[in-house]
């Protein structure tokens, strides 16, 4: 019991992450139906800021909270502009052709942004300097939480109470509520689509830079190609709980990272290896498709001919 | 999507590929001219300290051989190459080091499968190859001209064994190894047959892939299974993560592994959660004998201090191995070149002596560390031939 305990701990931490992540993938769908796909490398550049703030500002050598919501607020102003920056100049220009012409854009800027890391940082991974110090709460049993896991629940959490208060409470949420409702008619209400389309992008690029330099206090590992396949598992994540739905992205996230990690802790039971967690994300994805296109939480939108 | 997957990753690795780095050149391949050696390994990748140390350790015996005159008057000529860690990036270059700069031999490379990517090319193309520190028994299977001047996981991976079931006294181990390496899996397998043997029993088997992010659902379910020491057969990226999340999760066995640690990088990933656990090795740099002391302080000077690890040592030795068979050869023919290299009997290197056996493979002690606060403190060496340990002298 306190292991299973123990590997649900374990997958609604990476689950936050995948969440984090998700949210960004879902609110660009939401306003532009757009996927993306550069996403997962906005997560990886925040861990590389976070990593140059970390150590130019010196809270490598010494680890403290204070250290630690610098680089988590200073990565995530980077990656705001940053995601900005790659609405402005390779989105918006593509955004009056075809769907397909977007998608693909965003292929190649994540190519793009990817071997840029590779030509600017090298390929070899770097090791993120711890920034809190670690310690082990005992549950019960074997279980444990530690420090780790219950900051990076903390931060989510905050965050997504945050996101929650901009989308439903303030006048810049509602217009972003407008626009994913129907841009035309939100530009013709008034609205700054442009603006609210490029804040859109900040946000979500914010939010997964608050993942990467999280992720990189769980495990240490940074390189330019790591925004890959937790990109991809973050959409698949976003696709779960209904692609444009803020909680869908949430549950969806949680749910992936609970889930690989139960294939890690007892597929072998069933005679599935633990290096069989990715594939789980993908035979979701697959299910999902076929079963509930919209997502757990997605509502169908019949469309009229 | 899964088409979309196939897409970005093979574009991703067509972009990311092709960085080389080159010295010397023109070089005709016949017997008069330079000896070209073509050294290829991992310099920007995953595993990129066991490329950046094979091309420290190679280089500097280079150096050393031509500031004596080169080989027979002969001067070494190197092209290096660097595959990224990436098996079919290791078969691209060493066809371009044959094909395109026609060298005479090659050096490389670390992890086992990449040389085991590689070697097939150097066979058929009938080019002698060197491996400084792959372990894989299967490596030098692939033909007649592949060699090695390490020990093989077979040794390896008992030596691990033994001092787990005689040293630490465990009854019970976990194993956590890398999916797709062929170093993790033969050095699984290995201790397996070896601990099992002795009456040990294996209680979780747990597999992780270089891209996972998190260890801590495998180490989870090892917790569970209460061993008395965790054999990680993995390379040091990872297992400086899964030393970390070890200690998050409060286990306290100790964590057991090989030469695929190796690497500085390892403390940076680990730091204080690695203390306590032991690992296998080619050599101590601390080992007193002149022969390691004079490498040793030879290599700090070229490197602006930095430690050589046994990758760059076993690339020194290589690299020498293959300039005495060339002089005993007296010629850079393959056929003769290979012959003089498999002929290697009692060749003094820094790690050892070096005798290339039937199978191609050098046949040399090991060494057991016990690592804490970024240090290898050696505990006891393994030889070969049986179970007899020599005991640590202090410690």
């Amino acid at each position: 019991m306190d292991t299973f305990v123990q590997q649900l701990i374990n997958g609604l931490t990476i689950g936050s992450i995948y969440a984090l992540i998700a949210l960004g993938y879902t609110m660009v769908y939401g306003i532009l139906r757009l996927i993306n796909f550069a996403h997962g490398d906005v997560y990886m550049i925040g861990a590389f800021v976070g990593f140059f703030l970390a150590h130019g500002l010196g809270f490598a050598a010494e680890p403290s909270l204070v250290g630690l919501g610098v680089t988590l607020v200073g990565s995530m102003a980077a990656a705001a502009v940053i995601g900005m920056a790659i609405e402005r100049f390779f989105y918006k220009p593509v955004r009056k052709y075809a769907r397909m012409t977007t998608l693909i854009t965003a292929i190649g800027v994540s190519l793009l942004i990817e071997n840029l890391g590779v030509v600017i940082f090298g390929n070899a991974p770097r090791a993120f300097p711890s920034l809190v110090e670690n310690k082990q709460y005992a549950l019960f049993g074997r279980a444990t939480i530690d420090s780790t896991q219950l900051l990076i629940f903390g931060v989510s959490v905050a965050l997504m109470v945050l996101l929650e208060w901009i989308v439903y409470h303030t006048k810049v949420g509602t217009a972003m509520r407008a626009v994913s409702f129907n841009l035309n008619s939100a530009k013709l209400m008034g609205i700054n689509t442009d603006a609210i389309i490029v804040f859109t992008f900040a946000l979500g690029s914010a939010l997964a830079a608050a993942g990467g330099v999280l992720t990189a206090q769980y495990n240490p590992t940074i390189y330019p190609l790591m925004g890959i396949i937790t990109g991809l598992k973050a959409f698949v994540a976003a696709v779960l709980g209904g692609i444009g739905n803020i909680p869908g992205a949430v549950l969806g996230g949680l749910l992936i990272g609970a889930a690989e990690t139960l294939v890690v802790g007892y597929g072998q039971l069933v005679g599935i290896p633990s290096t069989y967690r990715d594939a789980v994300a993908f035979a979701i994805l697959i299910l999902v498709l076929l079963f509930r296109p919209a997502g757990l939480l997605g509502t169908t939108v019949q469309e009229k001919v | 999507m899964k088409r979309t997957i196939i897409t970005l990753v093979s574009l991703a690795l067509v972009v990311a590929s092709s960085a080389c780095e080159r010295r010397g050149g023109g070089g005709g391949a016949g017997d008069g001219g330079p000896i070209k050696v073509g050294i290829y390994g991992d310099l920007s990748g995953q595993t990129s300290s066991f490329g950046q140390s094979t091309k420290n350790g190679a280089l500097m015996a280079i150096e050393e051989l031509n500031a004596a005159g080169g080989i027979g008057g002969r001067k070494i000529e190197y092209v290096i190459e660097d595959d990224q860690g990436q098996p079919a990036q290791a078969a691209t270059v060493v066809t371009k080091l044959i094909n395109q700069d026609r060298v005479h031999a090659i050096l490389g490379e670390v992890a086992s499968t990449n040389s085991l990517a590689a070697a097939p090319k150097a066979q058929e193309a009938k080019i002698p190859m060197i491996t400084p520190s792959s372990t894989n028994p299967r490596v030098t299977q692939v033909g007649d001209y592949i060699f090695r001047v390490c020990f093989t996981d077979d040794f390896q991976g008992a030596v691990a064994a033994k001092f787990a079931a005689n040293t630490l006294k465990a009854k019970r181990a976990a194993i956590l190894g890398d999916f797709n390496s062929d170093y993790s899996k033969g050095m699984s397998q290995y201790f397996v047959q070896e601990f099992t043997g002795s009456g040990g029993q294996i209680v979780e088997r747990q597999t992780y892939t270089q891209t996972d992010a998190d260890f801590k659902g495998q180490l989870t379910a090892i917790r569970a299974a209460n061993p008395d020491v965790i054999f990680v057969p993995g390379y040091y990226g990872q297992v400086g993560v899964i030393a970390k999340q070890a200690k998050e999760l409060g286990i306290k066995a100790p964590l057991l592994g090989g030469d695929g640690w190796d690497a500085p990088q390892l403390w940076d990933l680990g730091g204080a959660a690695l203390n306590g656990a032991y690992m296998v090795n080619h050599y101590s740099i601390d080992d007193p004998s002149p022969a390691i002391k004079k490498f040793v302080d030879a290599y700090r000077r070229r490197y602006g201090g930095t430690d050589p690890d046994a990758i760059a040592a076993l690339a020194y030795d290589a690299m020498n191995v293959l300039a005495d068979a060339i002089k005993r050869a007296g010629s850079t023919d393959p056929a003769k070149l290979r012959d003089a290299i498999a002929q290697t009997k009692g060749f003094a290197g820094v790690t050892g002596s070096i005798s290339i056996n039937e199978n191609r493979d050098a046949v040399k002690p090991a060494v057991v560390f016990e690592l804490r606060d970024r240090k290898f403190i050696y505990k006891e060496t393994i030889q070969p031939s049986g179970g007899e340990t020599a005991a640590a002298p202090a410690g």
